[in-house]
């Protein structure tokens, strides 16, 4: 029971963007579409549940006083390694998404779960607890992808349903990413008292 | 709990060494897999996009490529000819500018012997998506299709020439002229 907490409490309760506010950058940056959102939270999600796993195995031979520094280079090696295969094998969705996968080292979520969660808890929990909140984080950015490129490209995962210019641009591009966001973190709130 | 390792200099020094040893081994070897890939979906891409700008040629532009230096000595421009059955038919030229609203735009544009041009690919580009992005669409490029830059203006309207802007990317639009303004010049520089 408390295992299956561990794993949800990323999708409402404690999600990553909506209630934690953490990781603002690629969320704001990188959800202009939903496919980038999307391949942005899993990839995300994969450097979030691989390094929780590998903290939570080495946290008992990591003197206190280096956790941080080895901590951030586990992160930053998985990291270099979604960088690389993504360029590898999906060099499209690498090109649109650009500069935000290296930036995947400073997501303070990433580093925030390690700290708080993986060098405190056991393997099988801090791969749950990673695996949750990357999807939590995939199911916000996915979801504010969603909403701004309906409303700003008029289009659902790529495809057309109104006309050529007839999106309201600004959620396209930076001031829409805030008022988007806000409204959905209104509107989850709502639903969470409710 | 088990207990944990005390922070003494040896053992931190010893855990940040053996820490970034394994780190750096399992990316060289990521490194090392990923290396072919990458650079086929590279030259893939590069050759899709000489493919699309020029007409059907038998040789390998990639082999032929030679560089040019640009017409304002800034930097050099790949140039790749097509060839068919050892003939001439046209010239991809692989050209940028750093105008754009996001810095670096790349582009691919063919042109025929005569230095007509036949059709021009996106590279890369950084510009706003929305707006300035609209570059890559067949509405904005098709307009320079079939026209030589000998008496095509490009340039904006706006600013005189001959381009249709895209709405709301003025800035995006003069870079992608600027950008075949360049390889136009480049290419045609020691015919004069």
């Amino acid at each position: 029971m408390n295992q299956w907490k561990n794993f949800t409490k990323g999708f409402i309760k404690e999600n990553p963007v909506f209630v934690l506010l953490l990781g603002m950058c690629p969320t704001l940056g990188t959800t202009t579409s939903a496919i980038n959102g999307l391949g942005m939270g899993l990839a995300t999600a994969f450097v979030l549940t691989m390094s929780n796993l590998v903290i939570s195995l080495v946290k008992n031979v990591i003197p206190d006083k280096v956790r941080i520094p080895s901590f951030i280079v586990i992160i930053a090696s998985f990291v270099t390694i979604v960088d690389l295969s993504m360029n590898a094998y999906l060099p499209a969705l690498h090109k649109q998404l650009g500069l935000f996968i290296p930036l995947i080292v400073v997501n303070c979520i990433v580093l925030g779960r390690a700290e708080a969660f993986a060098s405190k808890n056991s393997i099988g929990s801090s791969i749950l607890d990673g695996l949750g909140m990357g999807l939590g984080f995939t199911f916000a950015l996915f979801l504010l992808g969603t909403t701004r490129e309906i409303l700003g490209s008029g289009s659902f995962l790529g495809m057309k349903f109104i006309g050529d210019n007839d999106g309201m641009l600004v959620f396209v591009l930076a001031p829409g990413a805030f008022i988007a966001l806000g409204y959905l973190i209104a509107i989850i709130n709502k639903l969470k008292k409710a | 709990m088990a207990k944990k390792v005390e922070s003494t200099f040896l053992s931190m020094v010893l855990t940040l060494l053996i820490i970034t040893l394994v780190a750096s081994a399992a990316l060289a070897y990521v490194y090392k897999v990923t290396k072919g890939p990458i650079e086929q979906s590279m030259l893939k891409k590069k050759l899709d996009a000489i493919g699309k700008v020029v007409p059907q040629f038998t040789n390998n532009p990639n082999a032929e490529m030679y560089k040019l230096m640009a017409y304002d000595n800034s930097d050099s421009l790949e140039i790749y000819p097509a060839k068919k059955d050892g003939k001439l038919v046209g010239y991809a030229v692989k050209t940028f500018t750093n105008k754009g609203f996001g810095g670096l735009v790349e582009l691919m544009v063919g042109f025929t012997p005569d230095f007509t041009i036949t059709n021009i690919e996106v590279l890369s580009h950084t510009e706003t998506p929305g707006l300035g992005s609209k570059m890559t669409t067949a509405k904005f490029k098709d307009q320079f299709k079939e026209k030589n830059p000998k008496d095509f203006k490009l340039v904006v309207k706006k600013d005189g020439g001959d381009v249709d802007a895209i709405t709301a990317a003025t800035i995006s639009s003069r870079a992608f002229c600027d950008a075949v303004d360049r390889a136009f010049k480049t290419l045609t520089k020691e015919d004069k």
